[in-house]
């Protein structure tokens, strides 16, 4: 090698012929036409504005939006700023699709176990209920539970009331909620001590089963210990933090507790029932995916049932189930944006709002591609993040 | 040591299988308590569920809004006279079904009959027109030939088979838009009158056959050894696949008459293919980068040592593997595609959901919102479903993971 150096570099290849110019001068040229075309494009796009009397900038959203959004998490009035509508619609889409996520996930777990069930009847109500809603597309979904399903409840004074009381009508589902009083502010604190002290002794646990060997159940102990304090500092308290505010029938409509429109329940059902069914294949294909050796293997060194499941099948199960699921919630929560069409103020239907109040399309667009693309990046960035935690550590 | 573990059939007889019912029963149904438990908790949700179906199917469900809006849920506002091509187009494809059912597939031959002669199931309907009927006589005619003839044909045969699929497609967008001046023989229709089910599939396949090339060249973009290109191609996949499809198309039907020169404006059936193309290209050139992932580095090297140049390389060795590789996984992008083509509903458009919902706009139909969704539910569902399992069997075919 070192006795052909010098003669390869006396020869002289020619400019043209040479790779390593040729790319970057092939890489430049691809550079400078997506340039020119995207320059065209914006000049057009520009020449365009301006000829509708529009321009380009976000100086709009601090203006006052004047339009009411019928559901926020914080509060909001016709006469704030289309930045605060945006922000009431971002926390909307956050809220529907974490629930959803909760949701479906609970639903998808269930699923997945029952479609490995050895009772013939349970494996096939599984199967036919993933076969059926994967080969349905969302929004017809969505459209037929809200007009079919959700808007066809028994009216307001025909409510059907369920014991808690929880309430069931077309304009709503209500159900019990606590109204923070006076020693609310002092019960977080007491609640946050007992999150503090949880961790204290999962770490503790913890390390003294890798000193000693003999596992506790770390999860366990931490759980009793938060729920204890939790449960001292409610009754230490002079006054209770929370007040339970039932619903009940007013005239025509509901009042009290905690009211969740039709539109939401049926974004929320649809996004939930339709993600759980592909989240179910996922878990089912994940536990498979474990060697039937393995669970004979923990079994034969004396592993109980639960040991097995805990220790040896979920964290293998885990591994091959984590990356498809990352990209199922993202699926959720991309999909959440379908609540334009049943009218859930959601973050794409706030904006669609605000550009028809504001005219600045392409602002707006932006914006909300922006916030979508963040929260997809920022998601699996995490997930990748859990990702490597769990992965198989090979020699 | 050795006669004690001799083992003479007497000593261990084979288990007596219980073939019957009951014994089916037992073992599948009532082996344990929590078994039995089980089963009664599925027999309660099975009543729990089935009643109230039933109660609506048999008592209330009326689906005659179905069968006087049938040609608009279908086509849309296509002209009546014209239609004799979406028949057409319905023939062609019962060909090339029929025809590689016959040569592919080998085992469910019964089955492809019954797919064959659905139509007849469907001309037998009593509330069809008898036009219609007529059709779809004709259709299961000629699926029934091809099957014949692809049972019987050799290999020249399967190229054609092959070739026919290629062509379908395109041929299909020829067909139904035309392109003779309205005196010719195949006049231009007007896109604002595509609509229902017919629009559903020109999306789809127009989305498909566009964002084929695109995705191709994305997925060996991002595999590009030079960083301008990769950076390009990955940042297009990337963003494009994590915002939702909705906003896309919103982008499209608003800001598409931006970015083009004062003075045109695309009509907005072509604004929602352009939106769907540029979507479903991202999500393309994904599969196909996992297709040239597949194909072994043994390959480039052994092309690199015949003397081939990195574009033959690419053209006549890895990308035909690959390819073959993820036909499977493009039907299912196929099908993603198809109910995904339900947004446009979103931006305007009259495709099967959008027309549904118009025709549910309309007063004298305002009540017939379950009757309608559970049709085009049907609809969705029995084609997506069609697909899905003409994929897997295609998996099976083609070996695909059996070396």
């Amino acid at each position: 090698m070192e006795q052909n150096r010098p003669i390869r570099r006396q020869k002289i290849v020619p400019l043209w012929r040479d790779e390593r110019i040729l790319s970057i001068l092939g890489q430049a040229v691809f550079l400078i036409i997506l340039t020119a075309s995207l320059l065209y494009l914006a000049r057009n796009m520009l020449m365009n504005l301006n000829r509708l009397g529009l321009g380009l900038g976000f100086d709009f959203l601090p203006l006052t939006s004047g339009f009411d959004i019928g559901e926020h998490l914080i509060s909001y009035e016709r006469s704030d700023t289309f930045f605060r509508a945006l922000l009431v619609g971002l926390l909307n889409t956050l809220f529907v699709s974490s629930s959803g996520i909760l949701v479906a996930t609970i639903l998808g777990l269930l699923f997945g176990v029952a479609r490995l069930s050895g009772n013939y009847l349970i494996q096939s109500l599984a199967r036919i209920y993933v076969e059926l809603l994967r080969n349905l597309p969302l929004l017809v979904l969505l459209f037929f539970l809200y007009t079919s399903v959700f808007i066809q409840l028994p009216r307001v004074r025909e409510a059907i009331s369920l014991p808690g009381p929880v309430l069931i009508t077309n304009r709503g589902i209500a159900i019990p909620w606590g109204i923070p009083t006076a020693t609310f502010t002092q019960y977080q604190y007491i609640l946050g001590f007992g999150v503090f002290s949880a961790i204290a002794l999962g770490r503790g646990l913890a390390w003294y089963g890798e000193r000693t060997g003999r596992a506790p159940l770390v999860w366990l102990w931490s759980l009793l210990l938060f729920f204890l304090i939790a449960t001292i500092g409610w009754f230490i308290l002079p006054t209770r933090p929370l007040t339970l505010d039932a619903p009940a029938v007013q005239g025509l409509r509901l009042a009290g507790g905690r009211q969740f429109s039709p539109e939401f329940m049926a974004l929320l059902s649809g996004l939930a029932i339709y993600t759980s069914a592909f989240i179910a294949d996922v878990v089912r294909a994940g536990i498979q995916a474990v060697g039937r050796g393995q669970v004979e293997a923990a079994r034969s060194v004396g592993l109980s049932s639960m040991q097995t499941l805990r220790l040896i099948l979920l964290p293998q199960a885990l591994r091959v189930i984590v990356p498809p699921l990352t990209s199922q919630y993202l699926n959720l929560t991309k999909n959440s944006s379908l609540a334009v069409a049943i009218g859930y103020p959601e973050l794409f239907h706030v904006s669609g709002t605000i550009l028809n109040q504001s005219g600045r399309t392409v602002e707006v667009i932006a914006i909300t591609m922006t916030i979508y693309l963040s929260i997809s990046l920022l998601t699996s960035a995490f997930m990748n993040w859990y990702n490597r935690r769990v992965r198989l550590v090979e020699r | 040591m050795t006669s004690e573990l001799t083992i003479t059939p007497r000593d261990l007889p084979p288990p007596i299988e219980r073939r019957n019912l009951i014994g089916w029963a037992y073992k599948n149904l009532f082996s344990t308590w929590f078994n039995t438990l089980l089963t009664a908790l599925a027999l309660g949700v099975i009543y729990a569920f089935t009643k109230p179906i039933l109660t609506w199917l048999v008592d209330q469900a009326n689906f005659e809004v179905v069968k006087v809006n049938l040609r608009l849920l279908m086509t849309g506002q296509y002209p009546r006279a014209e239609l004799w091509r979406v028949w057409l187009c319905l023939d062609l494809l019962v060909v090339n079904i029929g025809l590689s059912w016959g040569i592919w597939v080998k085992r469910r031959r019964a089955l492809g009959v019954v797919l064959i002669t659905a139509p007849l199931a469907l001309a037998l309907l009593p509330t069809i027109s008898s036009p219609a009927r007529r059709d779809l006589l004709i259709l299961a005619i000629i699926g029934l030939i091809a099957f014949g003839a692809g049972r019987l044909g050799g290999l020249s045969l399967r190229r054609m088979a092959i070739s026919a699929w290629v062509l379908y497609f395109p041929l299909v967008i020829i067909l139904i838009r035309g392109f003779t001046a309205p005196e010719g023989w195949l006049p231009v229709t007007n896109t604002n009158l595509w609509g229902g089910l017919l629009l559903t599939f020109l999306l789809t396949i127009v989305g498909i056959l566009f964002s084929f090339p695109i995705g191709v060249l994305l997925a060996l973009g991002r595999r590009s050894q030079l960083p301008a290109i990769r950076g390009v191609s990955i940042f297009y996949i990337e963003v494009i696949r994590g915002v939702p499809l909705v906003t896309i198309l919103f982008m499209a039907s608003t800001m598409v008459p931006l970015f083009l020169p004062s003075g045109s404006r695309p009509n907005l059936v072509l604004r929602a293919m352009v939106g769907i193309t540029l979507f479903s290209a991202a999500y393309l050139a994904e599969n196909v980068r996992g297709g040239l992932q597949a194909v072994s580095q043994g390959q480039y090297e052994a092309a690199h040592a015949l003397g081939l140049s990195g574009f033959q390389t690419m053209a006549l060795i890895i990308l035909p593997q690959a390819l073959r590789i993820i036909i499977p996984v493009l039907v299912g992008l196929f099908i993603a595609l198809f109910k995904d083509t339900s947004l446009v509903t979103t931006i305007g458009l009259l495709e099967l959901l959008g027309i549904s919902r118009s025709v549910l706009a309309q007063p004298q139909f305002v009540s017939f919102q379950r009757e309608v969704y559970v049709f085009i539910s049907l609809i969705y569902w029995s084609l997506s479903y069609l697909m899905s399992y003409v994929s897997q069997r295609l998996e099976v075919a083609l070996g695909v993971g059996v070396r």
